[in-house]
């Protein structure tokens, strides 16, 4: 009998909603949503956490300029705040180094966090989730009963490609969908719009593509100053957070 | 994984049993612990007791069977298999304590003592299990 699973559900019984935000395609802007989405929501008043689940690509410590934060043993792990943000990423754990995992290795890691990380009281845990359809999305499912998921697209054929196999199993799998949100859009288009609305799903904007957000990364000042976080804003509100 | 909340999933576990297989009382439970959790054992059991006494109803006279897995660790590419206490003593505080919280991270901290390869799989000494709880009806 595994013991760790039946401790997830008190370890984020304070948490009031747990937003997965994902994508079936890497690259499309899923931790730039994810860790914006979480300083937004700090900067109205809100209690947040930040989870980053991508293990191998993970990027919100990039995003917010995480440096010598450290989660601190208090009968669990509490995570450090970073910008009024609880913050926790398996990169406190590797040194920032390469981590190569098996599908077994990924779920063990993803009980282990979800077991050891007392969140305390939150309005929001925000979950930066890796691309694709494999373990971590499953697992999440399984363990966490109210999740929500926010998804994100580029208003590109290939990113839809796979974005929609996501949101088909994630209709399958009876998990709730908030919406899609449409990033990096460089020139009009109703595609991402149209292909949305075609599986019943909501659209929740589009996100301009912001040639000031790189020099932006990893100072949080900056970042919410950006254009990007200004129309980060308004898809907030259309998500009713 | 922290001994505390370690403690804490344990007895969560006993007490979900107890919930599904109608136990009044709780008087055993039995874990078997993989060598890679690093658990300290008189933490645990004291994390254990302590956290045991927050339901005295449920575990009036509480037993806890500790049952250590060692480990074995094989390479992928030179099918080299080794313990991971043949490598503890050359990690670092920092390494040993990330593995401690995250066994797991172990894939990022060492490679096959033989080869070299980050491509190695845990074959045994991973994990926490309850695998007996004897209780009261």
């Amino acid at each position: 009998m595994e013991a760790r699973t039946s401790v997830i559900t008190k370890r984020l019984s304070g948490v009031h909603r747990i937003i997965a935000v994902a994508s079936g395609k890497g690259g499309v802007g899923k931790s730039m949503v994810a860790s914006t989405l979480a300083l937004h929501l700090a900067s109205q008043g809100k209690k947040v956490g930040l989870l980053d689940l991508d293990f191998y690509g993970p990027s919100c410590h990039v995003i917010l300029g995480v440096h010598d934060a450290a989660p601190v043993e208090e009968k669990g792990l509490l995570p450090p705040m970073v910008h009024d943000i609880r913050f926790m990423s398996l990169v406190f754990f590797t040194q920032d180094k390469p981590a190569p995992l098996r599908g077994e290795d990924i779920s063990n890691v993803i009980l282990e966090i979800l077991a050891i990380t007392q969140w305390g009281p939150l309005d929001y845990l925000i979950i930066d989730m890796p691309p694709g359809l494999g373990e971590e999305t499953l697992d999440l499912i399984r363990y966490i009963k109210r999740l929500e998921f926010v998804i994100v697209t580029t208003p590109s054929q290939v990113s839809m490609s796979a974005v929609k196999k996501l949101l088909l199993l994630l209709q399958d799998l009876k998990a709730p969908v908030l919406g899609v949100i449409e990033n990096m859009n460089m020139h009009p288009s109703t595609m991402v719009q149209k292909e949305v609305k075609a599986l019943k799903l909501p659209y929740r904007g589009s996100l301009s593509f912001d040639s000031q957000l790189e020099n932006a990364l990893g100072d949080a000042d900056q970042l919410v100053r950006t254009p990007f976080m200004n129309q980060l804003a308004g898809v907030s509100k259309k998500l009713s957070f | 994984m922290h001994e505390w909340a370690l403690a804490e999933s344990i007895i969560t576990t006993a007490l979900d049993v107890a919930k599904k297989e109608h136990l009044k009382t709780i008087t055993q439970v039995t874990i078997h612990i993989g060598e890679l959790q690093q658990i300290e054992r008189e933490i645990f059991t004291f994390a254990l007791k302590e956290s045991a006494a927050l339901y005295p109803k449920k575990f009036p006279k509480i037993s806890f069977q500790l049952k250590t897995e060692k480990s074995t660790l094989q390479c992928n590419s030179c099918l080299h298999e080794w313990a991971f206490q043949d490598m503890k003593k050359k990690l670092n505080e920092d390494t040993s304590e990330a593995i401690h919280f995250i066994p797991e991270v172990i894939f990022v901290h060492t490679r096959c003592p033989t080869c070299g390869s980050p491509d190695f799989s845990i074959k045994k000494g991973r994990g926490v299990t309850v695998s007996s709880i004897k209780g009261t009806r």
